[in-house]
């Protein structure tokens, strides 16, 4: 496979939220505006990217029986570091993302691009897969963040373009579920077409 | 009546699948069929109970004494996978009717953001041993109670006839919202 493919195949063709559908729980919960879906998109492509390169730069010495757990180590260090930076830097996103910074740790599609990529190809490679996945991710929580920030209170990335308060319910909880459903409808019927 | 404020809050207030968002692969994965649905939220139950126990005694007899509180995300994920690959070989052994009926779903369980969720929550939170038993407990009975109603509702769209851009999971989601709006009913109570 070439760089490019490596590179743009989690973009749209392998997107991870919308067509694996992976990573759901930070998918809904954490995309109330589209500021924090992008926030959350950038926490775990960070911590996707620095995992697929530490990992496939180990793969030779983990024993294959313990390399699960080997990984969760890694990834669970990752995100700590992550957790303490942020929370000194980036204090008020930190408190809006609440447990959900802690929980990408148990993210699928970080182990599962450690297992399935980073464990059997090269470090470039490895960090050019990372980087696809986690530009799909952070755009697939953007757009459904926008959504429901404009649908909810007709702002998007905090500037208020439309007068009124806009529908409540689709910032609530029940408003992710069916933003996401409607979303994944969209996306299903035009690459159906495109195919 | 504070534990009853818990039980009620966690199991129809803030219901962790259908307002906090944490389970959803299970709640999606495993919610074709009435029957597995009930056998994942007993598994979820059983170890949720004794993560929670885990959790609160590594935080506050571990962690904090030696005060290395920031490893605590890196503590908790081994605990837990240790704890559910312990408790499968006990019940493999003590209990082999029970192991039968929860074993494929208890692997499954390492990768439940919930059961960790809820260990991060319990030390955020400041519960107490026993606050922090019943919340888990009636979190995972929660829990149970969200996935065995959508089992039941994604019976019934099974036989729907319904456009082919919508089968499977976005008509799934969509269910899940209207369920989580039923639940929002709930919110005056505590």
């Amino acid at each position: 496979m070439n760089k490019l493919a490596i590179f743009t195949k989690g973009i749209i063709k392998d997107n991870p939220v919308f067509v694996l559908l992976l990573g759901m729980c930070p998918t809904l919960g954490t995309t109330s505006s589209a500021v924090n879906g992008l926030g959350m998109g950038a926490a775990t492509m960070f911590v996707l990217v620095m995992s697929n390169i530490l990992i496939s730069s180990v793969k030779n010495f983990i024993p294959g029986k313990v390399r699960i757990p080997a990984y969760i180590v890694v990834i669970a260090s990752l995100v700590t570091v992550l957790q303490l930076c942020m929370e000194a830097f980036m204090g008020e996103l930190y408190k809006t993302l609440g447990v959900f910074i802690p929980l990408i740790v148990v993210n699928c599609i970080i182990l599962g691009r450690a297992e399935a990529f980073a464990s059997k190809n090269s470090i470039f490679d490895s960090a050019l897969d990372g980087l696809g996945i986690g530009i799909g991710f952070t755009l697939a929580l953007t757009a459904l963040g926008a959504v429901r920030e404009l649908l909810g209170t007709g702002a998007l990335f905090g500037y208020s373009f439309i007068e009124g308060d806009g529908i409540l319910l689709f910032v609530l909880a029940p408003g992710a579920f069916i933003a996401l459903g409607y979303l994944l409808v969209i996306f299903n019927k035009l690459t159906a077409k495109s195919k | 009546m504070e534990y009853f404020i818990i039980i009620i809050g966690s199991i129809f207030v803030n219901n962790i699948v259908l307002a906090q968002f944490l389970g959803i692969c299970p709640f999606l994965g495993v919610s074709s069929k009435v029957g597995t649905s009930v056998g994942m939220g007993a598994a979820v139950t059983f170890v949720m109970a004794i993560a929670s126990i885990a959790a609160y005694l590594l935080q506050y007899y571990v962690l904090i004494p030696l005060g290395i509180g920031f490893m605590q995300t890196i503590v908790f994920i081994l605990v837990i996978a240790a704890l559910v690959q312990m408790v499968e070989i006990i019940l493999k052994k003590v209990s082999p009717p029970l192991y039968q009926a929860l074993g494929v779903f208890l692997p499954l369980i390492t990768t439940n953001c919930a059961v960790l969720g809820v260990a991060i929550l319990l030390v955020q939170k400041e519960f107490n041993l026993l606050e922090s038993v019943v919340f888990s407990v009636s979190t995972a009975i929660g829990f149970t109670l969200a996935i065995v109603l959508f089992a039941g509702l994604r019976e019934k769209l099974e036989l729907e006839d319904l456009p082919k851009a919508m089968r499977g999971v976005p008509v799934a989601l969509v269910t899940a919202g209207i369920l989580a709006m039923a639940f929002m009913g709930f919110s005056g109570l505590v």
